[in-house]
């Protein structure tokens, strides 16, 4: 297991992996808001945490389809789900490399662009919070997806339909937390409906997405 | 006996393609597919190895001694010869590559990245892959293919010295290896197709 993980980790920093794919698209996004809402700072400030939970989002949603689209096409996923590993420790392996490598790189980026955006200082620690507990909901649900749309030949469209949906809840809990933080409120409700968000997605669907990877490779 | 297979039928995009095969697989035997293309010898592979149910009979065999080597060898571009068998060595759960290394020549390859070999060499090593699995039973559909004179005279000696070391070999191949093996010619057990619908005359 943790010799996936570290070949996918591997690859995604070699050339062509694909690594800061999603960082450049959070930080065109963040950059581009002022200019199209206007340069007003109390405006930018009120609207920075649903940004930036918007744009690491997004972000998210571009690199899913690479999760398991290139060990489809050279055979990898065949030799992995015939070898010792269990299949649920095999998705659950590319979820976490996703994380580390799209999500994580977007929880670190985002205090440096909420500066940007006018961000007050108290809310620094509530984006850097709230994304952190809730991209690892956004990754293990878009390898949920990337598994069902395995072997599809340029899936990314219907990828992108099934898996937004399933991304509204941590969306609003996770802005919500971010936004309450930011205006000195209480953060209890969404900060505990988002951690149990992103712990029964964690728990729940490896097991779905093996499944679903199973039925796939037929 | 490693595997047996007791009336199996397998089927592909939910159309069976073979049925009624029964054959069992030894300690040091190999057992050699033929048949022409699309006759069902690599969704036969597949169903055995695992990655498929098959459509009705049985499979006596443990998954966990099959390594199977499909069509695609499952290399990464990027890694280096040493890292993509090292990989597979860990996932395996062995650790010594050596023995893979010299069988298919790969010495003077070790830090190419395998996305600049050619299609025999990145063959020769998606082949050393599975000397590295350490398992019984390898599952081989086409694996001489693009293998020049000398590389599948290598990899035929690999098949013997694997044999001889009481482990078993199903290939699907067409070409003669030159080893003693068994011959499964699967044309006779071809399914009758009972369930295509039936297409009206104007349309053809």
């Amino acid at each position: 297991m943790i010799a996936l993980l570290l070949r996918d980790l591997k690859i995604a920093v070699r050339a062509g992996g694909g690594f800061g794919l999603g960082l450049a698209f959070f930080l065109i996004v963040v950059v581009l808001v002022p200019f199209s809402v206007g340069p007003q700072s109390s405006l930018l400030a009120s609207i920075a945490p649903g940004i930036l939970w918007l744009g690491a989002l997004l972000a998210c949603l571009l690199s899913l389809d690479r999760i398991f689209a290139l060990d489809f096409e050279d055979g990898s996923l065949d030799l992995l789900a015939t070898s010792p590993l269990p299949l649920e420790g095999i998705v659950s392996v590319k979820a976490a490399a996703h994380w580390l490598t799209s999500a994580l790189p977007l929880v670190i980026a985002a205090p440096f662009l909420a500066l940007m955006l006018n961000l007050p200082a108290a809310g620094y620690f509530w984006i850097v919070l709230s994304l952190l507990l809730g991209t690892p909901a956004l990754s293990v649900i878009g390898t949920f997806g990337a598994a069902l749309t395995v072997g599809l030949k340029r899936g990314g469209l219907l990828l992108s339909i099934l898996v937004l949906p399933l991304y509204v809840p941590t969306l609003i809990f996770g802005a919500e937390l971010a936004r309450r933080g930011v205006n000195g409120m209480d953060t209890q409700t969404p900060l505990l409906m988002l951690a149990g968000i992103t712990f029964a997605t964690i728990a729940l669907l490896p097991f779905a997405s093996a499944a679903v990877i199973r039925i796939n490779l037929r | 006996m490693v595997l047996k297979v007791k009336d199996l039928a397998v089927s592909r995009g939910g159309l069976t393609v073979l049925e009624g095969l029964n054959f069992t697989l030894s300690p040091g035997q190999a057992l050699v597919l033929r048949g022409p293309n699309g006759s069902g010898k690599t969704t036969l592979l597949r169903t055995l190895a695992g990655l498929q149910p098959p459509a009705a009979g049985d499979i006596v065999g443990d998954p966990e001694t099959i390594a199977y080597a499909a069509h695609a060898d499952g290399l990464k571009p990027t890694l280096s010869v040493r890292e993509n068998l090292a990989f597979w060595a860990q996932v395996f759960g062995t650790s010594d590559l050596s023995p893979a290394i010299d069988a298919f020549n790969l010495g003077t390859l070790l830090d190419r990245a395998a996305g600049a070999l050619s299609a025999g060499q990145k063959r020769r090593l998606g082949l050393a892959r599975l000397k590295v699995t350490g398992r019984q039973v390898w599952m081989l559909d086409e694996p001489t293919v693009s293998l020049d004179t000398s590389s599948v005279e290598q990899f035929a000696h690999t098949i013997r010295d694997h044999l001889k070391n009481q482990g078993s070999a199903l290939l699907a191949t067409h070409i003669d290896l030159g080893f003693e093996a068994t011959v499964l010619d699967v044309s006779p057990y071809k399914a009758k197709l009972r369930d295509l619908p039936v297409l009206e005359e104007g349309l053809l």
